[in-house]
């Protein structure tokens, strides 16, 4: 029950205050709509609106689904392979240290306007923290777990499938915890540098033409999307690793 | 729980050395494990104990001397370890934690032995527990038949029972004592109670480096009475024998 009434009071606690400073902090209803208003929005435009988000939700869970993929592959050729992971982690760095809003643009240049740029925006802001919790995680085995799988006789192989990766995998639930909370920040900004469907085409559209409360609707939509994705993804990871003794 | 053909050979220690940043933690020490024997190794923390067990275990390797089989075969594949904790594997449930071995080498796990190994050390019923769901000392017992059910004739044991409280520890040293008999047991402790309890046979260790003192007899046979008075006498003497040695 409290898991429950927690965060409803914390969600009816932020529409109150957002409500009293729409109503009394004398902010033009242009700048900032009251609750009822983007509601209202919410309920007029509820087809438009859906449509968007179902185009942005598509490129969000198949980017947070190859993010995780790839970032999980590449964890593993780290660990597998010293040679490989020399090569492989300045790589992991640049992808980084190059800002996903400056790539936005380019990657819409080449691969176009549709879903491809926005998944490899999403995937491109997912895989690093899969990867980076994960390859601690496959780096950091119990060593005595290790000992006693050699003194029976393991072979390397054997250690890192049935030791090392189960070992890693609540390290591995938390950077998927990271990545689904985030998975919206590749597609949206993939929308803004270039769509022609989606929340973040949305709200690009309505800002440019002072719809405020469409705006709103569309962030209250995705905000939504993103709270209902992260409880999936902890709901699933719950129950995979209901051994985990801090789970 | 008999185990067939165990034919344990003893395991001799010859010429051990072994360096750490620069320092010598024991240098030519040689070491007899006696066949189908309870011996153990006494002496203060850091002495190199755990050092001597993981070298006798193939997990390390020594800057001289080697480690054999009295019987002159080779050791590979009969020496079976337990370290100072459970080292349950969380992610599968006590079953499978007994029969890990035969995962680990991709090998068909023998189930009805490890539910009778399971009945053995008393978690009949209990073998569908994960290890979270377990106390220590139920973990300690798992551990104890995952052992067991590797069926290795030498068995070396690096104070596993330390972590248990002085109850627990006390049922697990003469369950262990009971299901290991006909083993060459190697176990190394800081606990002279214990020592005397379970061993045939036990040497001291300590200085730097690390030498063994001579074979010390305990009369009777392990699992002693907890208030056996010939083991009592046994572990004062040892106890100040510890105390004399550390220099305190």
């Amino acid at each position: 029950m409290k898991t429950v009434l927690r965060p409803l009071v914390t969600l009816l606690g932020l529409l109150g205050l957002w409500w009293a400073v729409a109503r009394f902090a004398g902010i033009p209803d242009f700048l900032l709509p009251g609750p009822g208003e983007v509601a209202q929005v919410l309920a007029a435009q509820r087809g438009f609106l859906l449509q968007n988000a179902l185009v942005t939700l598509v490129e969000i869970v198949l980017g947070l689904g190859l993010g995780t993929l790839f970032g999980g592959l590449l964890a593993l050729a780290m660990v597998f392979s010293r040679g490989l992971q020399r090569w492989l982690l300045p790589l992991l760095l640049l992808s980084q240290a190059v800002p996903v809003f400056a790539l936005a643009p380019l990657l819409v240049l080449w691969l176009g306007f549709g879903l491809a740029s926005k998944v490899l925006m999403a995937v491109l802001v997912i895989f690093f923290p899969v990867t980076a919790a994960f390859y601690d995680g496959l780096r950091r085995t119990e060593p005595g777990w290790l000992d006693l799988a050699r003194t029976m006789g393991a072979s390397n192989f054997s250690v890192l499938v049935r030791v090392r990766l189960m070992a890693a995998l609540p390290a591995f639930g938390a950077g998927l915890r990271i990545a689904a909370a985030v998975a919206p920040i590749g597609a949206i900004l993939g929308e803004w540098a270039g769509a022609s469907e989606g929340l973040g085409y949305v709200m690009l559209n309505a800002n440019a033409r002072m719809q405020t409360s469409l705006m709103f609707a569309a962030l209250v939509l995705l905000a939504g999307m993103t709270i209902l994705l992260w409880v999936a993804v902890d709901v699933v990871l719950k129950k995979l690793l209901h051994w985990a003794p801090d789970m | 729980m008999s185990e067939p053909n165990l034919n344990a050979p003893s395991l001799e220690l010859r010429g051990l050395t072994l360096r750490y940043e620069g320092q010598a933690l024991f240098e030519g020490l040689d070491l007899t494990v006696k066949a189908g024997r309870f011996t153990a190794l006494l002496g203060a923390s850091g002495v190199g104990k755990t050092s001597l067990l993981r070298i006798a275990a193939g997990l390390a390797v020594p800057d001289a001397g080697g480690v054999q089989a009295g019987d002159g075969q080779k050791l590979a594949g009969r020496v079976a370890w337990m370290g100072q904790q459970d080292l349950l594997y969380p992610w599968v449930r006590a079953l499978e934690n007994v029969t890990i071995g035969s995962k680990l080498r991709g090998e068909r796990a023998d189930k009805p032995r490890a539910l009778a190994l399971l009945a053995a050390v008393g978690l009949a019923g209990r073998e569908r527990a994960l290890p979270k769901e377990l106390s220590g000392g139920m973990r300690q017992r798992v551990a104890l038949a995952r052992t067991l059910y590797e069926n290795r004739p030498i068995v070396l044991m690096d104070e596993p029972f330390s972590a248990l409280d002085a109850i627990t520890r006390a049922a697990m040293q003469e369950l262990a004592a009971k299901l290991l008999a006909g083993r060459t047991c190697l176990l190394i402790t800081h606990d002279p109670l214990e020592a005397c309890r379970l061993s045939h046979s036990l040497y001291v260790m300590a200085g730097r480096p690390a030498r063994l003192g001579p074979e010390i007899a305990v009369p009777g046979h392990p699992p002693r009475e907890p208030d056996d008075e010939a083991l009592l006498h046994k572990q004062g003497e040892l106890l100040r024998a510890l105390l004399e040695a550390s220099g305190v």
